[in-house]
């Protein structure tokens, strides 16, 4: 791994061809992914490699293109050009019956959870080994309680999602989104609309769910606290690109105008020579970023 | 985003230059499109809907076959439906029979008020009081429901779980009212032709045998079928474009809302426009 900062910015243009496409070390590849709305280019050129089984956290302001980078990773969006490998294989160009088959490697954790509101926490959290195993109903209870209760989640298999905290709802997503064991963990700004305890909490859980499962998680956040606490590696999406990567230190120490005002502004870092990362919880109240 | 000094500096690409002068082609320009505009949008908004219907009927055939999700449906549709059009049915027959009783009444002919009340109830009043009262109910229902799965991310949730959506939501919802607003529409025919029944003979004292005799006499399968064929066009129609409200919703509650009054006003406009199309069809077939 490289120690220095990477600018992947137009660097990768014409490398297509050299991407090794089943790598062991990169479960996700990304190159030349671009995406327009109407007039709006919203990615125009995403390079990204993924390693497995690390914590790779895309990074970015509002409206800078992460969530629409990150639905299609699962197939939910068709971009205009470019590539996504998973595990090898090209997901572009797959219809919707092979994407089934591809997003079964996936799980994911949406913003508000997008837990099915008709459908207790039980219900919630049974539903895909319902729809993809064929086990029975005393051992889906009995796999559904145990994912409960390893989240911590004690006695409200027979809630409904309206009656949980946003903690709650969060840690039931993905409790729902482990229930198959997947091999990689998609969260979509985890800590938002947290407060400072719900968030560490959440980071610990992200970051414990990849040491004890191995699972490869991207998570997309402009949350730094979070980001600098359980990052493995940090991209940032600027403009439509992937204008850097590195480790957290890297990021720290990068010397590229918006990486740093966003790193500042969120007041993590502070730049006068020290790297360190301020106190947790009192970098969690006051998040610029958020909405 | 940086700035450039030349930012600050007067000049053709100025923020704060005044727009050139608009001519007369440039007003002809907007008109046209304005013109364009609204064809434009039917036309997408029809194909939209055909092509989630397209989508619906093709995973219809596919593995999972979703029963417990249809019967739920079914249900909704149309079990939960029966006091309302039992209801409306009833009442639409009594008043239908008053009003006839009294209309023939001045000819004499007063003794034809079961095959009119029949006729306009099998071929007419059932399949589109049923579809209406469908559309209103359940149509609603249905198009808030999946408008708010939308926009909670519910829908984006179950393609992450490599469960379709159009398959698990929509399918099951237009098969449902396809098999079931035909099948209220026969209640609705029992119910209204009791209530004239009861109206026409109990208060308006027209002869019971006269009044069964003329409507066995001119009201016969024929009229029943055209009844239910559209009220099976109707049930998939009305089906079609409340999913599709609620499927496409955008823009949070208040998408969710307009999804909701176009899945009823689309609704109702397009089973009256249906009606009159479907109607001719049929009568030509019919008396070929």
């Amino acid at each position: 791994m490289s120690g220095e900062t990477e600018r992947a910015e137009g660097a990768k243009e014409g490398k297509e061809a050299a991407v090794d496409r089943k790598s062991d070390q990169y479960q996700i590849r990304i190159r030349g992914l671009t995406k327009s709305f109407g007039d709006h280019k919203v990615l125009r050129g995403v390079d990204l490699d993924v390693e497995r089984g690390k914590i790779h956290i895309i990074i970015g302001g509002s409206g800078q293109g992460k969530s629409v980078l990150m639905k299609h990773l699962m197939g939910l969006l068709k971009p205009d050009a470019g590539h996504i490998w998973v595990d090898g294989e090209d997901v572009v160009p797959l219809d919707d019956v092979e994407l089934n088959r591809v997003r079964r490697k996936f799980g994911m954790l949406f913003q508000y959870a997008a837990l099915f509101d008709s459908l207790t926490v039980e219900q919630n959290v049974a539903f895909p080994l319902i729809e993809h195993t064929k086990k029975s109903k005393s051992e889906i209870h009995e796999m559904v309680t145990k994912r409960l209760n390893s989240l911590g989640l004690r006695n409200i298999e027979k809630k409904f999602p309206a009656e949980l905290s946003g903690g709650m709802r969060k840690r039931v997503g993905l409790a729902r989104a482990l229930v198959l064991e997947p091999q990689i963990l998609l969260y979509d700004e985890p800590t938002t609309g947290l407060d400072p305890v719900a968030t560490k909490n959440v980071d610990d859980m992200i970051r414990d769910i990849s040491k004890e499962t191995g699972v490869t998680s991207v998570v997309i956040s402009h949350d730094m606290a979070s980001t600098f606490r359980i990052a493995h590696r940090i991209s940032m999406l600027y403009e439509g690109k992937i204008a850097v990567t590195g480790s957290p230190e890297e990021i720290k120490r990068s010397n590229l105008p918006f990486v740093r005002e966003f790193v500042e502004m969120s007041g993590t870092v502070q730049f006068e020579g020290n790297d360190k990362c301020a106190d947790d919880d009192e970098d969690t109240q006051t998040r610029p970023g958020d909405r | 985003m940086a700035t450039t000094p030349g930012g600050l500096m007067s000049g053709p690409d100025a923020a704060d230059e005044p727009a050139p002068p608009r001519g007369a082609w440039d007003r002809v320009v907007d008109l046209n499109d304005r013109l364009w505009a609204f064809p434009t949008r039917g036309i997408e908004e029809v194909g939209k809907h055909v092509m989630l219907f397209g989508a619906s009927v093709r995973w219809l055939f596919k593995r999972p076959f979703r029963i417990g999700v249809l019967v739920e449906a079914m249900d909704y549709i149309g079990v939960q439906s029966i006091l309302i059009v039992g209801m409306i049915g009833l009442f639409v027959g009594m008043v239908f029979a008053l009003q006839l009783v009294s209309a023939l009444r001045t000819f004499g002919t007063e003794g034809f008020v079961g095959a009119t009340l029949g006729i306009a109830v099998t071929r007419e009043l059932s399949p589109v009081f049923t579809s209406i009262v469908v559309a209103a109910r359940a149509g609603a229902g249905m198009a808030t429901e999946l408008g708010s799965m939308r926009i909670t991310e519910q829908i984006d949730a179950l393609s992450t779980m490599a469960v379709n959506p159009i398959q698990y939501l929509v399918t099951p919802r237009v098969l449902a009212g396809t098999i079931m607003v035909p099948l209220m529409s026969i209640f609705f025919v029992i119910m209204a032709m009791t209530g004239g029944y009861g109206v026409a003979v109990f208060i308006e004292h027209v002869d019971p045998g006269v009044f069964m005799e003329n409507l066995r006499w001119l009201v016969d399968t024929k009229d029943l079928i055209q009844g239910l064929t559209k009220a099976t066009v109707f049930g998939t129609a009305l089906t079609v474009i409340s999913c599709a409200q609620g499927f496409n919703a955008s823009g949070g509650a208040k998408g969710v809302g307009i999804g909701t009054t176009r899945a009823v006003v689309g609704s109702f406009v397009t089973i009256l426009v249906l009606d009159y199309f479907l109607t001719d069809i049929i009568l030509v077939l019919q008396n070929k």
